[in-house]
Formats: structure tokens, C-alpha cells, sequence
């Protein structure tokens, strides 16, 4: 399909067109942002470089039900089916961090709650002009401007948003939204081409990442570890915030005679984590959890799945109150060989 | 296994006693799924897990602690521990679990047709050895023996017990009970399980080990199996950790690369000795 543009004023036009509820977009909430449905008052801020939360959020919610029960009874219910969904406007790095973690929850057997709303999306990314400082998705094979995980990437162009289509989702999208999209020609695709390259050169943090997960288990016992993780306050944002951090928790919650079996955020970061009943715990301290934190992002996941399970979107970096630094860790682990 | 896997069977208690009494009594279970189809469908094999709890209270992942030569029943060994195990323990029969699996990989008991099977265990490590013991009796004709190595600190802390006297009274099976202090009326042998590994003093010739136990008991085996000459490849073990999902996405089983809840729980040691992360 022809590259389409959206002329900046016709983005209403289009959000209705398409149906507003379908839309998850980035929005500012409460002092930090996220992606979140429209409401009558809420507005899309495509200005956003990355929102605090990642959208793994929309596919994998913080608490999630997975079936409802009365206490005493047998029968289970499980939620209904989820809607379609429009994800308009989120960053190239998040799209990749949900192909990353598709790797691990359609892993056999698939986990169907993730799923279905994977299915149900269509994924409208933006691509980044202007990176943020401790951005370096370009040392993890990505870029202010890949279309991994992408239906559709759009392109800020001054005056509208050029649509390039990547996909039959993305196509379907086009097609429903009829002559809202207007027709671009080359110069539209050149002058994003040169956007895309001024945003990788705006890049200036990184790190040759290729040796890594090789170097990594031979520094089981380096002293590194302790060192890199002194500092750490064990809060977890690092995890929480980390668009393919995916471990969870399960918890049973009861209210009156109506309880409910959830999945919830959890992260190795946590002395919990890991407990045994017994009291023993394999990773008793913040040594071990953050050698685990970069193994298994470095190191594990890559010996399963073959790629980083890292996006180098920044936020791990940009929200630890005490300003432990992946890249800093990394090169560490690249100086100790 | 279902369509959602999130989702349990609802079990109904067929039968449960006490295998040991006291702040860490273990209560055995032995239940059957209440749906037909999904009673049809279930297939477990020796090694593998399930996690069991009560809707309301939790789930905590256990060990199948029977054979399906024994029949169409599920058993769990349960110690109490914490307030899932505790719930269980308050559970008598006719009483509703929730049951999901079979979980993770198992002893391979079909390449090992031909061998010597030497189970080495250590308190409630015997359950998941239980399967192995159960599945090679139903099947002695195909193995070349069997031979058990089971302690406790006392005699009141051994799990099984009664199955144990029955098969140290055949002359076709080897079982060697032992606790680690002397005690009146004991007729059985006093010492800790790795030096009586050492008084068997089994040969390594077409002899596969399986020890599971304390960490410090296993560390000792493992010892006393090199000294032996038992091959890496020859001694196998299985593995716990803290589970939520069971089945590979809520991370937190993991030794170095490998999942314990998939990868796992069995592992030879010629694979764990090269996972530092196991030695925790």
C-alpha cells in the first residue's frame, strides 16, 4: 500500500473516525505519563518522548484478574474477551520490547491473556526526533526509527504525520480511515528518511553490545557485582519501568464471600522474589539480584530466545533514584575480560 | 494441559494421613480430578510437579509424589511450612483442591530400561523419589534392580515408612533405612545418609543415581558418588524453587539459563555442576 499522510488538524478526525475507544495513547497523568484510553477530557501528547510507564502495560497490566470465584465454591470465571485496540503513537523501542517479550509468552504454552490482547492491537508507532539522553537503543539493534512490532510508522513532519504502512493491520487502518488520510509522494518519504538519520546521529550514548552475553558468564564470581550494586535501595522501579521486564507474581484476594486470582508486577529486584518457604533464599542479597537483572536480560534470555531483552530505551536509567546506570554496568562487564 | 493454564482442575480428596507429625508435619494427599474429561486427559510421569492450593488461600507447586502405575489417582506429600501448606493441612477427605499440570520434564525412566536405578534421599527429598521407586517395581522385569538409600533425623521423620518395611522384607529390592540417632527399638541402620551410601558402597556398573534431599545431605552424596566413581552423567537430581505460574513466564525459578519449572526440575549433574547458579 502508498504511504498516506494525517495533516496535523484532521488527528480528531481520525481518532473518531476510527472510534475513540478503540485508541490507547500517550498521555500525561498525575506528574508522569502513560499510555491510557480517550475520555471526553483527555488529549494524546505525541510531543512525549517515552512515557514513565511502558505500554507493556495495555498487554500485561500491573494487577490483572485471571479468574473470579466465590470462596467456597468450585466454579472459576475467567474475563470476557478484550476489544481491538488502536496503540497510536508509541515510541520504536517499546514496539520492540513487545516482539522481545511475544518471544516469552507465546512460549509453550502460550499465555493466553497476553495474547489476545497482543491479537487484538494494531500498533501505530511514532518515530523519536529527539532522543532523550541516556537513549542507546542503537548499540541493541534498534533505532529512533525501526518498525519491529510496527503496523504502521509514523513520522512527524511539521504539519501532518506520514503513515508508512507496514503491515495488513496496518493497511485496515488506512482503508477504515478513507479520505482523513491524504496521498505523499517522495519529498515526504525523503524528508522522514532525513529525519530518521538526524535522530540516530542526536544518539550519544552507547556501547558495542555484540560480546556481552558471551563475557557474561565468565563474571559470575567478579567483583563487579557487589561494587555496581552498593547503591542500590532495592525499590524495583528499574524492573517495573523496564518495558521487557514480564516477571509476575500471583495472588489470591479475597473480599467478603468474592475473591479473585490475579497476576501482578513483581521484580527480581525484590528480596521476595526469590524466598523459599523454608527461609532459604538462593539470592539473598542485592549482589546476586542485580547479577540476575543483567543476566537474564544480557545473558539467559539471548541463550533462549536469541536476542537482548533490552531495548535501551533509557528508563531504567533515567528513574533510579540513585543512579545506577545499565551502560555504566555493561561497560564494567566489557572492561573486566 | 488446557486451553487457559492459569486455570486449575478442582481435585476432590480421596484419602490423606499424616507421614509426620509436628511443626513441620508432611500430610499426604491422595486425590482425583473431578472433571472425567480432564481425569482422561491428565498424564503425568515420574519427576514431574504440580501446583496445588485452594482457591482464596493459593497455590504452591509440589511434587507428584505417586507413579501412574499406581493408578488414576494424583498423591501429594505436603509439608507445612507456610500458610498455603497450613490451609492443605487442614483439608480432610471430601475436601476440595485445586490441582494444575503436570509441570516440567522427568527422570527419563524409559532410556534408563536395562540399568540399576539407586535412589539416595534425604526427609521429604523421598517424594519425588517415591515415583521412581513405584514406577521401576511395577516394571522390575525391565531394570537390572533396585536399590533404595532413605534417612531421617528420626524415625519419626521418615515419610513412607511402612511402604519401606514392606520392600526391605524382599529379597528382589534393596531398601536401607536409616536415621541419624540412635533410637530403642529401631531395628534398621543409625548414621547419616552419605556414609551409608558409602557402607552399600553400590558399583557405578550399568547404574544410574538419583539422590534428592537437604542441600548439605546432597553435597555429601554428590562426594561420596565421585569417590564411588559414579559418572557425571550417571547421577541425577531434582530441583525447587520459588514458583508462581509453573510453566516459564513468571520468571522467578530460574537457574542461570534454564527455567526449573520447564527446563527442570530433573537435571543430570554433568549439567548443573557447569550452572553456578545451582550451587545456591
Amino acid at each position: 500500500m502508498d504511504n498516506m499522510k494525517l495533516p496535523k488538524e484532521k488527528v480528531g478526525d481520525f481518532l473518531a473516525k476510527l472510534g475513540k475507544e478503540k485508541f490507547r495513547v500517550p498521555q500525561q497523568m498525575e506528574g508522569s505519563s502513560k499510555f491510557a484510553p480517550l475520555n471526553g477530557e483527555s488529549n494524546a501528547d505525541f510531543t512525549l518522548s517515552n512515557t514513565t510507564v511502558p505500554p507493556k502495560s495495555i498487554f500485561y497490566p500491573q494487577t490483572e484478574t485471571l479468574y473470579r470465584y466465590n470462596v467456597g465454591e468450585t466454579a472459576m470465571e475467567a474475563p470476557g474477551e478484550v476489544d481491538e485496540m488502536i496503540i497510536m503513537g508509541i515510541r520504536p523501542c517499546d514496539a520492540r520490547a513487545l516482539s522481545t517479550v511475544d518471544k516469552l509468552f507465546t512460549w509453550d504454552p502460550v499465555d493466553p491473556y497476553y495474547k489476545s490482547r497482543r491479537d487484538k492491537a494494531t500498533m501505530v508507532g511514532l518515530a523519536c526526533q529527539e532522543p532523550r539522553t541516556n537513549c542507546f537503543c542503537t548499540s541493541v539493534g534498534g533505532g529512533p526509527a525501526s518498525t519491529e512490532g510496527l503496523d504502521i510508522l509514523m513520522t512527524d513532519l511539521g504539519d501532518s504525520y506520514l503513515f508508512q504502512v507496514l503491515t495488513e493491520k496496518g493497511e485496515k487502518i488506512c482503508q477504515e480511515a478513507g479520505d482523513i488520510l491524504v496521498k505523499s509522494d517522495d519529498s515526504d518519504v525523503q524528508a522522514a528518511e532525513k529525519l530518521h538519520n538526524d535522530a540516530a546521529q542526536k544518539i550519544v550514548r552507547g556501547i558495542d553490545s555484540q560480546d556481552i552475553p558471551e563475557k557474561l558468564p565468565q563474571l559470575w564470581e567478579s567483583e563487579i557485582w557487589k561494587k555496581v550494586s552498593d547503591p542500590c535501595l532495592g525499590c524495583g522501579a528499574c524492573t517495573f519501568l523496564c518495558p521487557t521486564c514480564h516477571c509476575f507474581d500471583i495472588q489470591d484476594e479475597v473480599e467478603g464471600l468474592e475473591g479473585r486470582r490475579c497476576r501482578v508486577w513483581d521484580s527480581c529486584m525484590f528480596k521476595e522474589y526469590t524466598l523459599h518457604t523454608s527461609g532459604h533464599n538462593p539470592r539473598p542479597s542485592r549482589r546476586e539480584r542485580t547479577r540476575n537483572r543483567i543476566n537474564h536480560k544480557y545473558s539467559y534470555f539471548v541463550d533462549k530466545f536469541g536476542v537482548i531483552a533490552c531495548v535501551g530505551c533509557g528508563r531504567c536509567i533515567n528513574l533510579c533514584p540513585v543512579n545506577i546506570d545499565i551502560l555504566n554496568i555493561l561497560s564494567q562487564v566489557k572492561e573486566a575480560l | 494441559m488446557k486451553e487457559n493454564p492459569y486455570q486449575p482442575y478442582i481435585a476432590t480428596i480421596e484419602d490423606t494421613w499424616f507421614e509426620t507429625v509436628g511443626d513441620r508435619a508432611v500430610k499426604t494427599f491422595k486425590v482425583t480430578l473431578d472433571d472425567e474429561e480432564a481425569r482422561k486427559n491428565w498424564s503425568h510421569r515420574p519427576g514431574q510437579c504440580a501446583m496445588v492450593g485452594r482457591l482464596g488461600i493459593g497455590e504452591s507447586m509440589f511434587c507428584i509424589s505417586c507413579s501412574p502405575t499406581e493408578g488414576d489417582f494424583l498423591r501429594f506429600s505436603v509439608m507445612r511450612a507456610g500458610k498455603n501448606t497450613q490451609g492443605l493441612h487442614e483439608q480432610e477427605v471430601g475436601d476440595k483442591i485445586t490441582v494444575r499440570g503436570p509441570y516440567g520434564n522427568s527422570f527419563p525412566l524409559e532410556d534408563w530400561k536395562g540399568k540399576h536405578i539407586l535412589t539416595i534421599g534425604g526427609g521429604i527429598g523421598q517424594a519425588p523419589l517415591r515415583p521412581i521407586v513405584e514406577y521401576v517395581k511395577a516394571n522390575l522385569d525391565q531394570y537390572a534392580g533396585l536399590t533404595m538409600i532413605y534417612g531421617a533425623r528420626t524415625s519419626g521423620d521418615l515419610c513412607f515408612k511402612n511402604e519401606f518395611e514392606e520392600m526391605a522384607k524382599r529379597d528382589d529390592i534393596a531398601a536401607h533405612l536409616t536415621i541419624d540417632i540412635e533410637e530403642e527399638g529401631w531395628d534398621y541402620n543409625v548414621g547419616f545418609v552419605p556414609s551409608m551410601l558409602m557402607d552399600v558402597g553400590p558399583s557405578p556398573d550399568n547404574t544410574i543415581a538419583i539422590t534428592c534431599g537437604p542441600p548439605i545431605m546432597i553435597k555429601f552424596v554428590l562426594e561420596n558418588l565421585k569417590k564411588l566413581n559414579f559418572a557425571d552423567e550417571q547421577i541425577f537430581t531434582t530441583l525447587e524453587n520459588r514458583m508462581k505460574c509453573g510453566f516459564g513466564k513468571c520468571g522467578r525459578c530460574n537457574v542461570g539459563n534454564m527455567y526449573v519449572c520447564k527446563d527442570g526440575p530433573v537435571f543430570s549433574y554433568a549439567i548443573l555442576k557447569n550452572i553456578p547458579e545451582a550451587s545456591a
